[in-house]
């Protein structure tokens, strides 16, 4: 030991300054995890921040300067377990030890994010995380399934997503406890249930939180049941930075339950409705055009039924006829000319052959006055005859 | 084809959305790519037509039914009022 420095009397600043000394060349002091609850926090417009950490029978003054204050990622409050890490520093002003701390974390979470490293590469081994394995989550849903508490803006949210985009649908509601040790069981009961049920998909979702509050959705059990789920998965706990093994074991990872609600319902009523406009006017028009189609068909058929109709056939018979008529006609007229010239001819020889012709040139015909006879012989003029000539007749009287 | 004979056997108010439009689908389908007879393309159009009749009427009354589970059993859920 050093007795000399004991051996005077010490002021008070040589004192403090060797136990300060003392306490700062220890290195395991200067860089030190202390837990404990908080109290008689202050956080004064400096940014720094003051407070007492406790536990059953200890206190120690806490500190932390504005620069590391600004790093944490917590909201620290009277009465929470918290881990600090820093170094022992001794405030001479006052003959205070207190701890300078840079970093604090909920109490457990170092623990606890181990035990979430643990378990997400065990299950990854096991094959529960593989993409290949991940299930294409129905377009259209008739049912949704949804496992979260009963209370709170996260369900309120989802319904109110639901409501604007896809009315149509049903929702099945499994209420579950979200958060502590008896959420683990409850939430997998939940899931079991809605896969009786048959939806079509299963939403798994709660709203944001601490790790601690949202540690039920990184449980073995609550993991495997979404892994084992029949039903394809959403999960949708806290917010966008938090990653949850139950996140990695779901067939879709939405950052908010809301984009979960969104993401189970990828069709929604507009796209319906214009759908079914798209299917109506396809509809009309294919009708119309089918319509057109048998009108040009008929004014088709009724064009040729015209041009066979009777009518054309009476016409183009009354047609024959007057041609066979004027054909009649003229070969009527051909042939009475034809006879007429022949009458001519024959008129003509008959005239020649006339005996009265004869009578002209000198010739006479002498008949005998009492029977009529032709004399041509001498032997036949006998009583009185009558001698004809070309312009008349006179009487021989003969004396016999 | 059998599938839109078979459906429209069904009368049109006992068709979910989902076969109301299928059917649909197909008669459209249908009268696309098939010659068929005018009377039987009438025919068609007016199942079409009030087909869509019936999903429009659909998705203009659509609400959100929401039950949940109590137990074995669902039940009707009410929402908290704000």
């Amino acid at each position: 030991m050093q007795p000399n420095l004991f051996s005077s009397t010490l002021t008070v600043s040589q004192l403090t300054f060797h136990i300060r000394k003392l306490i700062e060349n220890d290195s395991e002091l200067q860089d030190v995890w202390v837990s404990g609850e908080i109290s008689n926090l202050s956080k004064p417009n400096s940014g720094h921040i003051y407070f007492t950490l406790k536990d059953k029978n200890a206190s120690l003054r806490c500190v932390m300067w504005k620069t590391d204050a600004m790093r944490l990622r917590i909201n620290l409050q009277d009465g929470m377990a918290i881990e600090a890490h820093g170094k022992i520093a001794v405030y001479e002003p006052q003959g205070q030890y207190q701890l300078v701390a840079n970093q604090i974390q909920a109490k457990g979470e170092g623990a606890l994010y181990q035990e979430f490293l643990r378990l997400k590469s065990m299950l990854e081994a096991e094959g529960l995380f593989n993409p290949q394995n991940k299930r294409a989550i129905p377009q259209l849903p008739k049912l949704i399934g949804i496992v979260t508490s009963q209370t709170g803006a996260a369900l309120r949210d989802m319904l109110n997503t639901i409501r604007r985009r896809l009315p149509l649908t049903k929702i099945i509601l499994a209420p579950s406890l979200v958060q502590g040790s008896d959420a683990p069981p409850a939430i997998v009961h939940a899931i079991e249930s809605l896969n009786k049920n048959s939806p079509d998909v299963i939403i798994i979702a709660r709203g944001g939180g601490s790790i601690e509050d949202l540690w039920a959705f990184n449980d073995e059990r609550v993991v495997r049941a979404v892994a084992n789920s029949k039903t394809p998965t959403i999960s949708g706990v806290g917010h966008e930075t938090d990653f949850t093994l139950t996140d990695f074991a779901a067939d879709l990872r939405a950052a908010t339950p809301t984009a979960a609600a969104e993401l189970a319902t990828q069709i929604t009523l507009d796209d319906l409705q214009l759908q079914l406009m798209d299917y109506k006017s396809r509809l009309i028009n294919l009708t119309l055009n089918l319509l057109a189609e048998q009108k040009n068909f008929i004014l088709t058929f009724a064009s040729r039924l015209k041009y066979n109709s009777p009518e054309r056939r009476i016409e183009s018979e009354y047609q024959n006829l007057d041609e066979l008529s004027r054909r009649a006609y003229s070969s009527l007229i051909h042939r009475i000319q034809l006879h007429t010239s022949n009458v001519d001819g024959i008129s003509k020889r008959l005239q020649s052959l006339n005996p009265e012709g004869i009578l002209s040139r000198g010739y006479a015909i002498i008949t005998r006055k009492d029977d009529g006879l032709v004399v041509s012989k001498v032997s036949q003029a006998k009583g009185d005859l009558n001698v004809r000539v070309s312009d008349g007749e006179f009487e021989v009287k003969r004396n016999s | 084809m059998a599938k839109t004979k078979s459906a429209t056997q069904k009368s049109i108010e006992d068709l979910t959305y989902e076969e109301a439009l299928a059917e649909l689908e197909s008669i459209v389908e249908v009268l696309e790519t098939d010659q068929k007879s005018l009377e039987e393309a009438m025919r068609l159009f007016e199942r079409g037509q009030a087909l869509i009749k019936k999903c429009g009427a659909e998705l203009e009354s659509a609400q959100l039914k929401i039950q949940k589970i109590v137990g074995d059993s669902l039940v009707n859920f009410e929402e908290e009022s704000e």
